[in-house]
């Protein structure tokens, strides 16, 4: 029998404790239509996750879960993959753990090319705590830590991530709904580090803020203010370029530990038949 | 059957107990003086199909051990001073997701960068209350290569049975110096406890009976969440203050209803001592050199050597101190472990030796104070 959402996200515990007009349910149906598409077992899934509203996503999940402490959900991740490299190992972050208090994980993640999916919910400010700027705030917008006027440009995630070298990277937003799910489910079945940017809406604090009346209005700011054209993109603009931006192979750290692995078995037994055995 | 026997560093002894109590993980970062545990470690966890892994500071260090911990491996690190320091809220994400892990601090000089290749034991104090909040720790400290071999194992042993990090303590001198260690072969391993319940009737944090909950792993047949919210026992966060009295205190007793076994210490010639020393580490050592000088001359010293330094050993200092004039704390610090004894022993005179210079205790800077108390006791 194929599998469904539910399979995934335990009902019971519906409605979600977002605000209302928060994208974050979006995406999370989102992960669990992917893993359904792809036929994923519950308990060879890991789902890590760090602090923050995106953070309490692991609370609704069918599947493993563990919630670490903020900015560190990718190397408590790396840790539970490097161990086990059979299991399907997902990594939900906010715009804080993933590039800001996150931002040596991130790009070392990247760089190593461990076998995670990184689903980035990016909202442009800190929500939970109360709407402060982070690394992906817009210049000149206004959070309740940057009231002047934020004055620090932001990170482009998807550079970011393909400079540190992830092989797969994709931006989606939570209004392009059916190019979220076909990126998400790409990226969850990618052997090797990949990356979903999913610009996101925070109607309560960064909307607000920002004189976006309503989840509605900040729906159609998504939708008019993305281009599939990626060199129309700039995020020091608010012109969001959505799609795939970098899709190639490249051998997972798992895979070249494997051969480290036996490399170092037979070397170690070597030596110890040379010293004549135990 | 043949013995296994080494001439080892410390450091070297460490990494060969891990191996022995079956560790199939390390993340961390070089810092001298503990590189050399790494090193070897890159060296013999891949051979037995294991992982070394060199993680972007110590921060991702601690949160892989975790992470690695819950999906079933034994893992440990090796740091020094500004590592631990690093460490510390992620041990506190070991604590409350009870992740079994070893976290080795080979002591050096500090504060801060202070001098990355010398001594010191000062670190004491950080190993118990380092990471915030209500908590309790473990923490053994070696004071010979053979103690860096035999105690190792039992740091993961104490991980295992009891769902804890344990802090394993070294310093400069004990992780540097060579000694003939025996690898013994026989020491039992212990492996945590693997639920027994119907996998729908599993709750990752259900105590059994002895306030230690069995663990499963991440992909085996039970699917179970862990956090470091506040959390019961479905591991799902619940912030009700009935709740969160319960959890505290049971992580807080889990430790010290079990301090009985937990607590490891050596005494040398206390039965009829006049003097005690406590001490611990390189320390030690130099306590028994002092130790064997003063009785030749007929003085009657008596050494108590702390292996378990957290849950400290009240009732072993407490038993001991009553039988002396007075007590000598010799430490590699202003005072830190002196403090605990205070704290036991109340009005007994007790005296510290403190030497903070970066170079080690020696005996005669011991059988001087000793001397000294005696003239004035």
């Amino acid at each position: 029998m194929s599998k469904m959402i539910f399979d995934y996200i335990i009902e019971e515990k519906l409605p979600f404790m977002w605000c209302e007009g928060c994208g974050n349910g979006i995406i999370l149906k989102s992960i669990a239509k992917a893993m359904a598409d792809l036929d994923l077992d519950p308990k060879n899934v890991v789902v890590v996750t760090g602090i923050g509203c995106w953070g309490k996503a692991d609370d609704y999940l069918k599947t493993n879960s563990l919630h670490v402490t903020h900015g560190r959900a990718l190397a408590s991740a790396t840790g539970v993959k490097a161990v086990n490299p059979n299991l399907k190992v997902l990594a939900l972050l906010g715009d804080g753990d993933g590039v800001t208090i996150g931002g040596n994980h991130f790009i070392h993640a990247a760089r190593r090319n461990i076998d995670i999916t990184a689903i980035i919910s990016n909202n442009f400010n800190y929500g939970m705590t109360g709407g402060q700027y982070s690394g992906t705030t817009p210049e000149k917008s206004f959070t309740s830590t940057s009231r002047y006027g934020a004055i620090e440009p932001p990170f482009d995630i998807c550079e970011l991530a393909k400079a540190a070298g992830a092989p797969y990277v994709a931006r989606a937003t939570v209004y392009h709904v059916n190019l979220l799910e076909k990126y998400i489910k790409a990226a969850i079945a990618k052997k090797g580090f990949s990356v979903v940017d999913v610009i996101n809406i925070c109607p309560t604090y960064y909307g607000r803020l920002n004189k976006m009346k309503s989840a509605v209005e900040m729906m159609e700011w998504l939708r008019d203010n993305s281009t599939t054209k990626q060199d129309e993109g700039n995020i020091y603009d608010n012109k969001f370029a959505i799609g795939e931006f970098i899709n190639i192979e490249k051998p997972d750290f798992s895979t070249k530990y494997a051969e480290i692995q036996k490399i170092a078995k037979e070397k170690i037994l070597r030596m110890e038949q040379d010293l004549g055995g135990r | 059957m043949k013995e296994n026997v080494k001439f080892l560093q410390g450091n070297e002894a460490c990494l060969e107990g891990a191996l022995k109590a079956g560790a199939k993980f390390y993340a961390g970062y070089p810092i001298t003086p503990s590189s050399e545990i790494a090193e070897l470690a890159s060296l013999k966890m891949p051979a037995v199909g294991g992982v070394y892994i060199q993680m972007e500071d110590e921060l991702a260090s601690m949160a892989a051990l975790v992470g690695a911990s819950m999906a079933g491996a034994k893992a440990f690190t090796a740091t020094s001073g500004p590592g631990f320091s690093l460490m510390q809220e992620n041990l506190g994400l070991a604590i409350m997701t009870e992740a079994p892990c070893v976290v080795i601090n080979v002591q050096r000089s500090g504060p801060s960068t202070g001098l990355a290749t010398k001594p010191a034991q000062a670190d004491i104090m950080q190993a118990r209350w380092g990471t915030h909040g209500d908590h309790a720790i473990i923490a053994l400290y070696p004071s010979s290569v053979q103690e860096c071999y035999d105690l190792m194992i039992t740091a993961f042993n104490f991980a295992e049975k009891y769902r804890t990090p344990v802090v394993f303590l070294s310093d400069e001198i004990i992780g540097h110096m060579r000694e003939k260690v025996v690898l013994h072969d026989d020491i039992p391993v212990i492996d945590r406890e693997y639920p027994r319940v119907p996998k729908e009737e599993y709750k990752p944090y259900d105590p059994s009976e002895n306030k230690v909950p069995p663990m499963a792993y991440f992909g085996s047949e039970y699917i179970f969440h862990a956090s470091s919210s506040m959390h019961d026992e479905t591991g799902f966060p619940n912030n009700s203050p009935k709740n969160a009295d319960k959890v505290i205190r049971r992580l807080w007793r889990k430790i010290y209803d079990n301090e009985d076994e937990i607590i490891i210490t050596k005494t040398f010639e206390t039965d009829d001592a006049d003097i005690l020393i406590i001490a611990c580490g390189a320390s030690a050592r130099a306590s028994r050199e002092a130790l064997n000088i003063l009785r030749a001359e007929g003085i009657k010293v008596g050494l108590l050597q702390l292996n378990t330094i957290w849950p400290f050993a009240d009732k072993k200092v407490k038993e001991l101190s009553d039988r002396v004039k007075a007590i000598i704390v010799p430490e590699m610090n202003l005072g830190q472990i002196i403090n605990e004894v205070k704290r036991v022993v109340g009005n007994k005179p007790t005296y510290g030796v403190n030497k903070v210079d970066s170079t080690i205790i020696e005996p005669h800077e011991i059988i001087d104070c000793i001397k000294e108390v005696l003239d004035n006791v």
